[in-house]
Parts: structure tokens; C-alpha cells; sequence
């Protein structure tokens, strides 16, 4: 339990700093563009809208550092973030909800799977050690991980795409579509996800494999491995619950620390597919200097690692008891 | 000590591999002139043309010869690669290290805030500082991956940091009157050469993986002559589409080759520090088996 | 019961600082066990006692291969034994206890749940017969069954060794191999832990091979020792006679390195030098660069196993008919073939 409440006051701290950071970079940046953007919008915003561009940039406001300090933070937790300046008027909160279905559709299911099947596969590959899966796999996917994302997704295009024409590759839907719970609907995003599905799939599954068949290695090694034959037990058994239940057991927590590039490698792939996530908004943000909806994605894909990191904790809490006991 | 790791690393096939190719990239990004005729900026000809004796890889959209981007641009590509691999595996090492003999008080703070800044998401955070600063050239790309990329490593050294802090030589130097500092960079050290260079060739691959995503979605400057700045002149002219395919694959599969090489020697590195991780031979069971049953006992 | 026949074993070369050869680290070694017996293998490390240990109960790994020799247990070869086979004797007839429990129990299992593991895989799937032998093996060994639900790192160190030791007396099995279980603990447990193996051992009738680098501590509760040096038996018999008359000059270097609590105080000697590097092969007798018995037959002749009044020993010094090589360069002065003045 008081694993549990470290991880979580590691979460808020973190947050915190994500936050502060957040309230900081635009007055730390050279060439100020806080001001630049405040003589772009001087004449076409409205009073209100002007006035919280200069909360986030802290400019004109005639107050403290600290006090717009506090300010920037009480608009935070009242779910606050302005109003997004290319969407205008619209604030930013909603341009952001509908992003984050199509997000944590794509990138939350690949993610997932690809955890799941690069772990299994870093098994099989350390407990056949010297099989067709232990040589062949590693090689290759230490090369694959080293290929950019957003390449393996631009030549996905090219060959399924443009050349095969199997699937399509722009977007998440048709755009004459009417969301629904149709079949013909659900199976036509299904399609649009497919590819930017498998591109981010085959660039993160690199990771996990080899990882986790480092680890099973080292376990494989162990003594109460060895205890487990001695004692009879069903190959598959040993496999499984001496030797694999152990060795996940640092991947749990790298899980975690990767998330960063899994997110990193998701906007690349949104990016080249349009696939209208998070990702690509925050793109789309940055490319039409719309600072208040980036700052609020930014928040937000913060948020979303935190949290994951955080169900990584509990997850390692429920399956290594020593962590449960006070050390 | 030296001598069993080169002759390990030269019987790596893994190692050759990855040494041969960045070797090649090194040749490429020192003397550029000697493979490519072109210059890599002058829009000289005509555009979009395909592979040919002239231009081995064609020509992009604005009229530049693709070989000699690809080759001219090796030169920044490294210079990122070892500017910010090096520099963040150092402060990584510094931080790492410390933290780990320091103990205490230093270790939690150093700690603590290594894991604030490792879980804060990268690639988003460069996507807005680097939207901040507008048109990012080389030495801003590479302050801010060093700013960002020495967590991982700091950790990761901090670990090993702390088994090798309770040996015995660290005591004995200890009682013999040597200063932190001293202790640190002299003892401590070198016993991780090994990890070092293998957090290297990891922040290296990383690097390049990222500058070129930011370069490819247009906020580096894209008037450098670089594979990703390449990228983002192929999406933008709509290569793919097009037809152009050489635009785009060229700087893709140059990326994907020196990443390659950086992993497959951070590879050679694993199996070399951890014995356990080389590369088995699965006995044959039924032959050797075979072969005991009909010899005859020993006399005991 | 159990019949070992010249087993080899070698580390397969990984093509890195061994130079190529693969590492013999048990060469041609027999030995045989009683019903009820307890084999004490007495050795340095990097002897290959383990090893020999591990090999007999097939559990070794990769590298590491059987290359030659057999082990035969209750009429059965356990070498070329398929692993179906196996798996249903092991634990019920032949259990392992290993050195330190901490590293021999799966952390995230509870002890209970190991146990329970063990049992149901030979057959007994009733959670009450589970839980009652769990009990009764635990008490037993003075344990009490409340602990089944603990995990390993819960419990102290001697119950952790105690409960092991209770994991492999759950089929009341007819052997149990003992891989060093008192290395890790302070010389009282190391007794009270010796005299409760003896103690089960008696009521329980099981056969043990005891594996130590200890020879004071073995030769107290052993019927027979086994000395083992870089991989070949170098003396072997019963044990009373081997403390009382060492044959091989390693044995005596063992015994006379163990001061004795009662009698004179005697100067201390310990066998200079380091065992041999195992990857190269050599010509003659192992021991001889540290041997203080050594003749220059020695190293050119490897000694052959033989018999001398019922102990096996592996020395040229009681070899009858010396190869004639070794008569010609006897022309040179007989060096130093001082007897060392025996520590009684």
C-alpha cells in the first residue's frame, strides 16, 4: 500500500513539473513569441479571448511572475485552457475531446498489443534459446527498431496504399461518413486504422521483444529455475510461472519509461496518415502557432503517461509481493 | 582487459557489420566531395527526374540532385549523432554517478528529479520547444536532445553505479584518503566502460531517430541540407503521391542504415558485457544421447 | 541405489578466451551410493562438485553437456532418460536442495504454492492432501504451517534453508542431493541444521549426497567422502578412514588446513598455488604444481584411479609399476617425497 501511494505522489509531483514547465517555456524562449503573437492577434480577438492569451503568456497582465503563477495553475484545475486561436472561438477543451477517442483508439489498442505479443515472443525466443526464433528474431528487430517510425508508415502508403491499393491511408474514416454505431462505420475505421495500426505495431514491437527476452535469459538462470525441473514440473509450467512471471517483472517498469517514445512514435504516424489523433492536432497546432491548444495537448499527452505509468506501478504491486511489503 | 574485448567484439559478425557501416557514414560525412559531384543546394536541373547515370538517385522536386543531398547530408546527421550522443551521455554519466555514490540526501534529490524529467514525454515536449524557437539549426537540435535525452541513461548508470560502489577497490580508495571527485572519475568509471559506450550508441540511434522527425514535420530548418530536412521536402511535394519514390526512400532507408549500425553494435556491446545473452547452439539431443548408450561404463 | 559411471561433463566452447577447447569440468568420475548412505564430496571451488552434482540430477544447463559416462538410479539410466520419464521420478524418488534458498525459491510464489507445485505435478490434486503434507513436511522441520502462506523474502534465512530442505522430503524420496545448504550460515545454525538432516535422515531412511567445500563439517556426519579436485576424484572411501589416514597429498593439505579444537596447537598449513585453469588441457597429474609430494613422473604421467585397501586415490605415489619414462628421469635425486607429519 505504500508502494501504491509513492507511485501516486510521484504521479502528482510529476504532473506538477509537466504543468510548471508548461507555464515557463513560452517566457523562456528566445525572440519571445508571446509578444509576436499578441501583435498577430491584437486586432481580431475579443477582449475575453485576449485576455487569456495573455494569462498563458504572462503578458501585459501587470501582475507578478508568481502571482500569474497561481492564476495559470487555478485555471488548470478548473479545466480552464483558453480558447483555441485557429478553431476560434472555440475552446480548447472541446476541439481537444473529440482527438482523444481516435487516439486512445489507435495508439491504446497497438500499444497494448504490442506489449503482449513482444512479450510473448521474447518467451518463446529465450526458452527455445538457439531455435530458428532465438537467432532470426532479435537480429531483426534490433534492425527494425532502428528504422524511424513515420518511414516504415510512409512506405506502408506506398506499397498497401498507392501500389497495392489494398487500404486506405489518409485519415481515420471516409469522409462522408456520419459517425455511428454501424457496422459499415465501426468496419471502415477499422480499415482506416489498419495500416497506421501495423506501422506502429512493427516499430514498437522491436522493444519489447528483446527486452523481455534479456530478461528471460537471465531468469532461465536462476537457481529457482532450476529448482522447478528438479522438481518435475510440466516444462510449460516452468516456463510460465517461474520463469516468466519473474522476468516480466522489469518490463513492467520499462513499460512504463518507453511509453514516451510510443507516444512520440503515434504523433509521427498520425502525422502521415492524417489520422486525426492527438498527435496530429498537436502537429497541426504547432504548424498554425495556435500556442494555447498546444500547451493543452502537450498537458494532456503528459497526463495520459502518467497515468499509464502509474497502472504500470499498481500492475507491478499486484504481481512482485516484495514491493508490498515495507522495506 | 582491452585486449579480450576488441578480439570479442572482431569475432561478432553483429559488431563487423555495425563497424563497417558506420565507418562508411563517417567516410561520407568527412569528404563528401570525393562521392558526390553535385552540390547538394543548387537547384540546377530539372525536377523530379528519375534514377540515371547522371543522377544516381534522381532529382527532387526543386531541382537538387537526390545522391548529393543524401551524401552531403551524412555530415550534419553525425554531427547531431555524436554532438548530442556524446554530450548527453556525459551529463547522464555525471548525474548517474553521483547520485550513486553521493548516497543519501543527493542520491534521492538527483533521483528523484532524473525520474520527474525521464517520464515527462520526449518527442511532444521537443514538438514545443522546438515550436517555440522556429526553424531549429544543428546547435539548437542538439542542446535540446541533450537537455532532454540523458534520463534514461542517468538511471541506468546510477544502477550499475551502485553494485560497483560497495566493491572492495572503492573502500581501499576511500581509506586512502581520495576525494569524491577523485574516486568517481578515476575508479568508478572506467569499470563501466562497457556501459558507457553501449549508452552512447543508444542515445546516438535516438538522436537521429528524433532530429529527423522534427526535421520531417518541418521544425528544423529546412533549408539544411539533411536526410530529415529531405523527408520533409519529399512529404511536401507530395512524393509519394507522385511518384517520386526515390525522394523519399533515399533518406529513409540512410536513417534506417546508420541506426542499424548503432544498434548492431549496441547489440555486440549486450552480449559482450552479459555472456549469458550470446548466441547458443541448441545440443542435439537425440545424437548425443545415442552416442552414450553404447559406451561401456569405465571401470570405477 | 545409484551407480555413477565415469560421467564427463564439459562447458562447451563459446570461441572466446578458452582458445576453443571446451572446459572438462567433471572428468571420469564414479561414484556409487547406498540406501540410506550419506555421501559427503569434499572440493575447492570450481572443482566441479556442483557440476557432478547437477549433472547426476540432470539439471544442467547450457553450456554445460554430458559428454560420457552414466548414471544409473534404482536400475534406470538417468542420462539418456527421456524427459517424461524423468520428470516422474524427480522430486518423487531424487530431490535437490541448493544452496541458498533465497536464490532457489521463486520470489512471487508464496511457499505454500511451491509446495502445493511440487505435489500436484506427481499426482495429488486435493487441496486438503495438499495442505496436509505441506503441514506435516514443515513440521518436520520445526516450521510452523502458518508460514505456507509466506513468501520467501518473509521468512529468515535458516527457515528459508529449513524449508527447503522440508520442499525436498515431500515424497519421503530415496535420495536427496545436497548442494553446499550450510554455506550460507553461521557456524551454530550450520550444526543444528547438520544434526536435524541426520535426525530426518534416520526416521526417514533417505540417502544423501552432501556437496561442501567443508571437510571438517562433512566428515562428522558422512559414512563415506568423495575429494574431488579440477574435475577427477582424487581420493575416495569411507570416511573414518579417510580422516584417519589421507592417501592423496590434496586430502591431507585439506585436513591439515582445519585446526583441531582439542589437542596440540600445530602449525597451520594451507596448499599454496590455485587450481588449474580447467580450459588447458594438461599433461600429468593436476595437483602436481602445488603438490608438496610431487615427483617429476608426476608431470608427465596423468595417475590412473586405484585401489588401495578399499580407498580409491588417484596418485602416482601408490602407483606399483611407474612408467618406465618416469625410471629414467628417477635418475635425477628423489626431491622432496617428505611425508608430512599427519595432524592427529
Amino acid at each position: 500500500m505504500r508502494y501504491v501511494l509513492r507511485r501516486a505522489g510521484f504521479f502528482l509531483l510529476t504532473l506538477w513539473a509537466a504543468v510548471t514547465l508548461n507555464f515557463f517555456l513560452p517566457r523562456m524562449m528566445p525572440g519571445n513569441p508571446a509578444v509576436a503573437m499578441m501583435g498577430k492577434f491584437r486586432g481580431k480577438a475579443s477582449p475575453q479571448e485576449l485576455q487569456a492569451l495573455e494569462t498563458i503568456f504572462g503578458v501585459n497582465s501587470g501582475q507578478s511572475l508568481p502571482a500569474q503563477y497561481v492564476h495559470y495553475l487555478g485555471d488548470i484545475f478548473t479545466g480552464n485552457f483558453g480558447t483555441s486561436l485557429f478553431f476560434f472561438p472555440e475552446p480548447v477543451s472541446q476541439v481537444v475531446r473529440s482527438a482523444v477517442f481516435w487516439t486512445l483508439g489507435l495508439v491504446g489498442i497497438t500499444t497494448v498489443f504490442a506489449f503482449a505479443l513482444g512479450t510473448g515472443i521474447g518467451i518463446i525466443a529465450a526458452w527455445r534459446r538457439g531455435g530458428l526464433t532465438d537467432s532470426l528474431g532479435p537480429p531483426l528487430l534490433v534492425v527494425a527498431s532502428a528504422i524511424p517510425y513515420f518511414w516504415v508508415g510512409m512506405m506502408f502508403i506506398l506499397v498497401f496504399g498507392l501500389k497495392l491499393q489494398w487500404l486506405p491511408w489518409s485519415g481515420g474514416m471516409n469522409l462522408t461518413d456520419t459517425p455511428a454505431l454501424t457496422p459499415s462505420y465501426l468496419g471502415d475505421v477499422a480499415e482506416h486504422a489498419l495500416l497506421p495500426g501495423l506501422a506502429l505495431l512493427i516499430t514498437t514491437i522491436g522493444t519489447w521483444t528483446l527486452t523481455m527476452r534479456n530478461n528471460m535469459v537471465t531468469t532461465l538462470a536462476e537457481d529457482y529455475v532450476r529448482m522447478a525441473r528438479a522438481k518435475g514440473l510440466r516444462p510449460h509450467r516452468v516456463m510460465l510461472n517461474y520463469a516468466a512471471r519473474n522476468a516480466i517483472l522489469p518490463n513492467l517498469t520499462g513499460f512504463a519509461m518507453s511509453l514516451g517514445f510510443v507516444v512520440g512514435g503515434a504523433i509521427l504516424i498520425e502525422y502521415v496518415f492524417n489520422y486525426p489523433g492527438v498527435g496530429y492536432m498537436l502537429l497541426q497546432a504547432v504548424e498554425n502557432e495556435d500556442y494555447p491548444l498546444m500547451q493543452a495537448l502537450f498537458l494532456l499527452i503528459t497526463v495520459a503517461v502518467l497515468v499509464a505509468i502509474l497502472l504500470a506501478d499498481i500492475a507491478t504491486a499486484i504481481s512482485d509481493p516484495r514491493t508490498r511489503s515495507s522495506r | 582487459m582491452k585486449r579480450t574485448l576488441w578480439r570479442a567484439l572482431a569475432r561478432s559478425p553483429k559488431a563487423t557489420a555495425g563497424a563497417i557501416l558506420l565507418a562508411v557514414f563517417i567516410v561520407l560525412a568527412l569528404f563528401p566531395g570525393l562521392f558526390a559531384r553535385d552540390n547538394p543546394t543548387a537547384e540546377a536541373y530539372p525536377r523530379n527526374l528519375g534514377p540515371s547515370a547522371a543522377h544516381l538517385f534522381g532529382t527532387t522536386g526543386l531541382g537538387q540532385d537526390v545522391f548529393a543531398q543524401a551524401v552531403y547530408g551524412t555530415r550534419q546527421v553525425l554531427e547531431i549523432a555524436f554532438g548530442a550522443g556524446l554530450a548527453s551521455t556525459l551529463i547522464a554519466a555525471l548525474i548517474g554517478v553521483a547520485a550513486a555514490y553521493l548516497g543519501g540526501f543527493w542520491d534521492g534529490a538527483l533521483s528523484l528529479f532524473t525520474d520527474v524529467v525521464l517520464v515527462i514525454p520526449l518527442f511532444p515536449l521537443l514538438i514545443v520547444i522546438a515550436a517555440y524557437v522556429h526553424n531549429s539549426g544543428t546547435g539548437v537540435l542538439i542542446a535540446v536532445l541533450t537537455f532532454t535525452g540523458w534520463s534514461y541513461t542517468a538511471r541506468q548508470l546510477r544502477s550499475q553505479a551502485l553494485s560497483v560502489r560497495s566493491r572492495d577497490f572503492l573502500a581501499a580508495a576511500r581509506v586512502r584518503g581520495e576525494r569524491a571527485a577523485y574516486i568517481i572519475a578515476v575508479e568508478i568509471l572506467p569499470t563501466m566502460i562497457s556501459l558507457l559506450v553501449a549508452a552512447f550508441l543508444t542515445n546516438a540511434l535516438y538522436d537521429v531517430l528524433f532530429a529527423s522527425s522534427l526535421q520531417f514535420i518541418g521544425l528544423g530548418d529546412p533549408n539544411s541540407v539533411s536526410w530529415g530536412t529531405m523527408l520533409y521536402w519529399a512529404e511536401n511535394n507530395e512524393a509519394l503521391q507522385a511518384g517520386y519514390y526515390l525522394q523519399a526512400i533515399v533518406p529513409g532507408a540512410a536513417i534506417a542504415l546508420l541506426g542499424a549500425a548503432f544498434a548492431l553494435l549496441n547489440y555486440a556491446f549486450d552480449e559482450i558485457g552479459n555472456p549469458a545473452l550470446r548466441p547458443v547452439r541448441a545440443p542435439r539431443a537425440g545424437r548425443r544421447l545415442a552416442s552414450l548408450r553404447t559406451r561401456r561404463p569405465v571401470n570405477a | 541405489m545409484l551407480e555413477v559411471s565415469g560421467l564427463t561433463v564439459e562447458y562447451a566452447a563459446t570461441g572466446n578466451a578458452g582458445g576453443g577447447n571446451p572446459v572438462r569440468a567433471v572428468d571420469d568420475v564414479s561414484l556409487d551410493v547406498k540406501p540410506g548412505e550419506f555421501v559427503g564430496i569434499v572440493g575447492e571451488s570450481g572443482c566441479g562438485k556442483s557440476t557432478l552434482l547437477f549433472a547426476i540430477a540432470r539439471l544442467l544447463s547450457p553450456p554445460a553437456v554430458v559428454t560420457a559416462g552414466s548414471v544409473t538410479f534404482r536400475g534406470e539410466n538417468l542420462v539418456s532418460m527421456t524427459e517424461r520419464r524423468l520428470n516422474a521420478i524427480r522430486w518423487q524418488n531424487l530431490s535437490v536442495v541448493m544452496q541458498s534458498a533465497m536464490n532457489a525459491l521463486n520470489p512471487v510464489m508464496s511457499v505454500g504454492a511451491q509446495f502445493a507445485d511440487a505435489l500436484r505435478a506427481h499426482g495429488t490434486s486435493s487441496r486438503k492432501a495438499v495442505a496436509a503434507r505441506s503441514a506435516e513436511v514443515l513440521r518436520l522441520v520445526g516450521i510452523d504451517a502458518v508460514h505456507l502462506g509466506s513468501y520467501p523474502h518473509q521468512l529468515s534465512g535458516g527457515m528459508r534453508q529449513r524449508a527447503m530442505i522440508a520442499m525436498a522430503l515431500l515424497f519421503t524420496p530415496d535420495l536427496v542431493i545436497m548442494d553446499e545448504p550450510t554455506s550460507a550460515l553461521d557456524v551454530v545454525a550450520q550444526r543444528s541444521l547438520m544434526t536435524q538432516i541426520k535426525e530426518l535422515q534416520r526416521e526417514l531412511g533417505f540417502a544423501v549426497i552432501f556437496v561442501t567445500h567443508d571437510m571438517s563439517l562433512v566428515s562428522h556426519y558422512s559414512d563415506r567422502l568423495v575429494v574431488m579436485y579440477a574435475g577427477q576424484v582424487a581420493e575416495a572411501g569411507l570416511t573414518r578412514r579417510i580422516f584417519d589416514r589421507p592417501l592423496h597429498p590434496y586430502s591431507r593439505g585439506l585436513l591439515e588446513a582445519f585446526p583441531s579444537i582439542r589437542g596440540a596447537k600445530v602449525h597451520l598449513s594451507g596448499i599454496p598455488g590455485a587450481p588449474p585453469d580447467l580450459s588447458v588441457i594438461q599433461n600429468g597429474c593436476r595437483f602436481s604444481p602445488r603438490c608438496p609430494a610431487k615427483l617429476p613422473a608426476c608431470e608427465t604421467t596423468a595417475p590412473a584411479l586405484l585401489d588401495r585397501e578399499g580407498t580409491s586415490v588417484r596418485c602416482l605415489l601408490y602407483d606399483p609399476a611407474p612408467a618406465p619414462a618416469t625410471a629414467a628421469s628417477l635418475s635425477l635425486t628423489r626431491p622432496r617425497q617428505s611425508r608430512r607429519r599427519r595432524n592427529d
